[in-house]
């Protein structure tokens, strides 16, 4: 702080060095882009390069020759049931996060409650959206695992054992309450703004005109709120579609979705088939990059309403 | 108006249950490893393993030299960007936003492929070459927040004007970067670090496929063959995040109060 004072005050013989300044110009544009390039290789090798080629594998026999085989083969039983299977967890999770997410973050910002109710849920909501992987599984494993807290209780107070009833944490129901874990605070970070930009003009504007509640949410709040509603799902979805940890420590490979399927083929090539294990990344990709495109012409499509 | 109310506050007391209720059961688990008495041994069979200590040593050594180099990639970058190069701008943006598009997974799987022992940049042959891999694999995924926790900070001061200053006084870059910008921006790199430092510690997927003694496969393998211990170290686990989000928080509050004091 002090050396920004100190130059505030040396301002003044900035403009009698304005002329030197030109002259230096060319160089400095070098310097400028010598500055930057560090950036641009350390993305090229770590993050671009990378996937590139990975990719490029995805369209390449064994010998390196050109084929469209792998992606045919991304459409054997074993695989589709793979992606199924991620596709309605990653679908069901996000929905399910969208819809409690924003229940949650609206309640907080026009619900009328307590003013620490909404800092309070924000810092939760860092928190949690963070707290993903290997220690949220150990968490329900402890919560409604076999002998887990929530488990116990409830067979001691009702006499109703949730195992008996068909739950298991392990499966599919079992996984999508885990990820709900991250994804309602994921939606609650993404989507309080939006709701922040609801004008209280709005709402008295339709009560002048004689609307009811439901009309107000039908015909203002959900045209207004849904590019970031929709927006904000999609971006649930492609965080659920590649979690592997939360899943490999719940589940022990024992649910085939997708990321669990990669990360045994990246270990032992379980498909006997390199390509096909590119093309696998391939599949992945497209389905998260599709998901965050729409994601961005949403959020687009939403900023019209946040000025 | 009393009946959202109403609402209002029975969804915030379900999701405080949801919420709450594994965290309660996650400490009450870790608490129960003696028979029939609540006690903390879950934790000090955890803290004194050799295994554990060592884990979470290496795991904050890889977490401060990512941010380090992490600092040294994206601040010259914003600056420059901010200074001379508007044009990069999307294109910089673009870029450090595709970690959050393609998966972890993806990445390390395209690291497995690019430098394994056969191809041109074995870094993987050894086990420092795997540790470079992995701290540069930990700066792509810490990228989005890195970025935009430095370039948020850098909008907030007068970049030229600080530049021009200091080469007045007869200042080369590095040192306006380090004697200038940086102190300027403390606070914006402190959030985008608190930031890293959550993601890496307890990372799994790029330490279990790059076969790295991190915290993250160590946490798996004691879930796999363990009962309470797990409980333990969720507990840890958590207190870790919330303390990295607290700090996030004071550093933002810092951030905040001295935009403030600008104006």
């Amino acid at each position: 702080m002090q050396s920004a004072t100190f130059i505030e005050d040396q301002q003044v013989t900035t403009a009698s060095t304005l002329q030197n300044k030109t002259s230096k110009a060319m160089n400095r544009d070098l310097v400028a882009w010598l500055g930057v390039s560090p950036f641009f290789i350390f993305a090229a090798l770590f993050l671009i390069l990378p996937t590139f080629l990975l990719l490029v594998g995805a369209f390449q026999d064994p010998s390196g020759n050109f084929t469209l085989q792998n992606i045919a083969n991304l459409f054997r039983s074993d695989i589709i049931k793979s992606f199924t299977l991620s596709l309605e967890i990653s679908a069901t999770s996000a929905l399910g996060g969208a819809l409690f997410g924003f229940i949650l973050a609206y309640a907080a910002v026009n619900g009328g409650l307590p003013s620490w109710i909404r800092p309070t849920l924000m810092t939760f909501s860092g928190v949690a959206s963070n707290f993903a992987g290997v220690p949220l599984a150990f968490a329900f494993i402890a919560t409604l695992g076999r002998t887990g807290l929530v488990t116990a209780a409830l067979v001691k107070i009702f006499d109703f054992n949730i195992y008996n009833a068909g739950f298991n944490l392990l499966d599919f129901w079992g996984l999508t309450l885990t990820y709900l874990y991250f994804q309602i605070p994921l939606m609650v970070l993404i989507l309080t703004p939006a709701i922040d930009g609801l004008k209280k003009e709005w709402r008295e504007a339709s009560l002048t005109l004689g609307s009811s509640t439901f009309q107000h949410w039908r015909y203002v709040i959900l045209p207004i709120l849904w590019p970031s509603i929709a927006g904000s799902t999609l971006l649930l979805f492609a965080n659920a579609f590649g979690a592997v940890a939360t899943a490999y420590a719940l589940t022990n490979s024992s649910l085939n979705i997708v990321p669990i399927l990669l990360f045994a083929q990246i270990r032992g090539d379980v498909l006997h088939d390199p390509n096909l294990g590119y093309a696998l990344a391939l599949g992945m990709v497209a389905i998260t990059g599709v998901s965050n495109v729409l994601y961005i012409m949403l959020r687009a499509r939403a900023e019209r309403w946040m000025k | 108006m009393k009946n959202s109310k109403i609402g209002a506050w029975l969804a915030v007391i379900l999701g405080a249950l949801y919420f709450l209720l594994p965290l309660i059961a996650t400490f009450e688990f870790s608490l129960r490893l003696k028979r029939g008495e609540y006690s903390f041994e879950a934790y000090k069979i955890v803290l004194s393993d050799p295994d554990f200590q060592s884990a979470f040593t290496y795991s904050i050594v890889l977490a401060i030299v990512t941010i380090v180099i992490g600092i040294l990639i994206v601040v010259p970058t914003a600056y420059w960007v901010q200074l001379r190069l508007p044009k990069l701008r999307p294109l910089v943006e673009f870029i450090t936003l595709l970690p959050l598009v393609i998966p972890a997974i993806i990445i390390v799987f395209g690291y497995v492929r690019m430098y394994n022992t056969s191809s041109i940049l074995p870094l993987t042959q050894t086990a420092l070459g795997t540790d470079a891999l992995l701290s540069f694999g930990y700066v792509a995924l810490a990228l989005p927040y890195m970025y935009r926790a430095v370039e948020t900070g850098m909008r907030s001061i007068d970049v030229g004007t600080l530049t021009e200053a200091a080469e007045s006084l007869g200042a080369k870059w590095p040192m306006i970067l380090w004697k200038v910008i940086l102190p300027n921006i403390k606070s914006a790199i402190l959030s985008g670090a608190f930031l890293t430092f959550a993601t890496v510690i307890g990372e799994f997927t790029f330490a279990s496929l790059l076969n790295r003694p991190t915290f993250g496969p160590y946490l798996q393998l004691i879930g796999a063959k363990r009962a309470y211990e797990p409980a333990a170290l969720a507990i840890i686990a958590f207190i870790i995040t919330w303390a990295c989000m607290g700090l996030l928080q004071v550093a933002g509050g810092a951030m905040r109060s001295a935009n403030g004091a600008k104006k």
